[in-house]
């Protein structure tokens, strides 16, 4: 069949419709009934938690659109600045519940580096191990999750099952199955369970089959790919004037991540290569993380290869309820699964933080990234965008 | 890093540097010199990526301390600019020329500590908090236990353990048994 070049390379004709003001925004006269003003969310299955996008459509095409967040503030940093430092953790956690481990890691190595504190060998293994997991059980949901926002939901709910499958793992080895709170200052709270590795193992071969599955399933679906090739497209440009990290900076051709760059636990001693790719739409955004889903299911089997059999699990600190942590300052990093997040403390010498900021990911994705990706795109487009993006709306209001 | 923080020390006032590791420097600078600072950094140095803007509330001191943390992806370092403002009007220049995010920062700060960016784009709208009418929240004055004891207690009791009857006497007041 001959190819129909005027039709695919059609582009809408914006030079009359709507207008647009000296600085290129639409004037929008709501009262002159060519607008509609929806909300899409706060109660939504299109939304990534709990956020709402003001949406201005011109026919189905949005023209202007607003993040509004706050539904689920608490004030978590300011309940975190009347609690000494241990009361802290389960504050923290959740600030983003899907992979509360990197709010607990960066917590603890907050508190290290203003303390002095050296974390045993031990616990550095086991701290890699349950970073790599919490990534694993979220892209687990999130990588098969980029199709069912398009109703393609079999692999969402396959990739839930076996979400569950590592959150039973959690569970011996933690105690919980969401929040985890093992990663503690100074180290972690436990071993490995006997016959954790053989149980994993288990687990990760399942998760290889379906990898290999999911090809299939998603990645050559041909609606698949007419929905997200080419749709969401982030202009590698925007990657520092937006703050863009991890894997939506990586599918832009910037080969960033934490763990390669700011090496941190173990992984200067593990053999991973972030995958990255250069046509930063909503397909290449999955398949990045596609890529990371395979480069972690490596990464524990490397960790647990490696892990040492014994080891103190936590260095000596002063008594945890009546620790005065040194005055300063400082900022520590990981890489969660939707990229760089940080946390920024300060100490005043007291036993209660003067201040703790996290920096999540989500918080310039979702609000000035996603507003400016969705200038144009047809409304039935705008929660796979917004999917794409991985936002966690916790990250935002703290 | 320290040839860096050397040129800074020539071109601009900077005091208080602090080597937390090696690859993150804290420094003060003067209000009125920090976006060129930032600037300068962002343009000359290479820090293009903006990591966070924070604000710390030094109540004793009567002073805000805001935080720019700024990261150099090529030399993998990051620089951390600390500006401190009078609590008294607080006001900073805003940066939102030099990051689109920085907008989405400065509004947060205003609605949350009441520190004002002129110019900034949306800076007035409301970020998290909709129809709030006390002090802006994370301020170190503004109790959290005050408050909450004050808008969410005291709590009536239940009359009855009986929940059908307990639902129904809090849905259906006027309604007699």
């Amino acid at each position: 069949m001959k190819k129909n070049n005027k039709l695919i390379n059609w582009q809408a004709d914006r030079s009359k419709y709507p207008e647009m003001d000296k600085n290129g925004k639409a004037i929008i006269d709501l009262s002159s009934q060519k607008f509609t003003k929806i909300w899409q969310g706060p109660n939504h299955p299109g939304v990534t938690g709990n956020m709402s996008l003001e949406l201005t459509l011109s026919g189905d095409e949005v023209v202007d659109a607003k993040t509004h967040v706050g539904y689920l503030h608490r004030g978590f940093e300011k309940l975190m600045e009347r609690r000494i430092y241990i009361k802290c953790f389960p504050t923290c956690i959740r600030m983003c519940v899907p992979e509360a481990d990197s709010n607990e890691y960066v917590l603890a190595s907050c508190i290290e580096d203003l303390a002095g504190v050296e974390v045993p060998e031990i616990a550095l293994w086991l701290r890699t191990l349950v970073l790599e997991m919490a990534r694993l059980q979220m892209l687990l949901r999130t990588v098969p999750g980029q199709a069912s926002t398009l109703s393609l939901g079999l692999g969402g709910q396959w990739g839930m099952y076996l979400r569950d499958l590592i959150l039973d793992r959690f569970e011996e080895l933690t105690g919980g199955r969401v929040y985890h709170m093992f990663i503690i200052p100074g180290g972690v709270r436990g071993y490995l369970p006997d016959g954790f590795k053989e149980r994993m193992e288990e687990n990760l071969k399942e998760i290889d089959e379906f990898i290999v599955k999911i090809e299939d399933l998603i990645f050559t679906n041909s609606i698949f790919k007419k929905r997200t090739v080419g749709v969401g497209i982030i202009d590698p440009a925007w990657v520092d004037q937006y703050g863009i990290v991890g894997p939506n900076a990586r599918a832009a051709g910037f080969k960033r991540d934490v763990r390669k760059d700011y090496p941190y636990l173990k992984y200067s001693e593990l053999d991973f290569d972030p995958y990255t790719a250069t046509d930063s739409d909503i397909y290449t955004r999955s398949q990045v993380r596609k890529h990371d889903l395979i480069m972690t299911v490596d990464l524990i089997r490397q960790i647990l290869a490696k892990m040492p059999k014994k080891g103190d699990l936590r260095a000596e600190t002063p008594n945890v309820l009546h620790w005065k942590i040194p005055k300063g300052e400082t900022y520590q990093r990981s890489e969660s699964s939707r990229g760089e997040f940080g946390m920024y403390m300060v100490s005043d010498g007291s036993k209660y933080p003067r201040r703790v900021n996290l920096r999540g990911p989500s918080y310039t994705h979702a609000v000035s990234l996603l507003e400016k990706m969705l200038i144009n795109a047809n409304i039935a487009d705008v929660h796979s965008i917004m999917v794409s993006l991985q936002t966690c709306p916790p990250e935002i209001e703290r | 890093m320290q040839k860096i923080i050397n040129k800074l020390e020539t071109i601009f006032e900077i005091s208080d540097v602090v080597k937390q590791r090696d690859n993150l420097n804290f420094l003060t600078c003067k209000k009125e010199q920090a976006i060129s600072v930032i600037t300068h950094l962002k343009n000359i140095e290479g820090f293009s990526h903006l990591v966070l803007l924070s604000a710390v509330d030094w109540l004793e001191d009567g002073k805000f301390q805001l935080t720019y943390i700024l990261n150099n992806p090529d030399k993998k370092i990051d620089i951390s600019i600390r500006v401190f403002l009078d609590r008294d009007n607080a006001t900073m220049d805003s940066a939102h020329h030099l990051w689109k995010h920085v907008a989405t920062y400065q509004r947060e700060l205003k609605e949350m500590f009441g520190i004002d960016f002129p110019g900034s784009p949306r800076v007035d709208e409301s970020f998290i908090l909709e129809g709030w009418d006390n002090i802006p929240p994370y301020r170190r004055d503004f109790d959290t236990l005050k408050y909450a004891e004050e808008t969410f207690f005291p709590r009536e009791g239940r009359d009855s353990n009986d929940p059908a009857e307990h639902m129904k006497k809090k849905l259906y007041p006027d309604e007699e048994k």
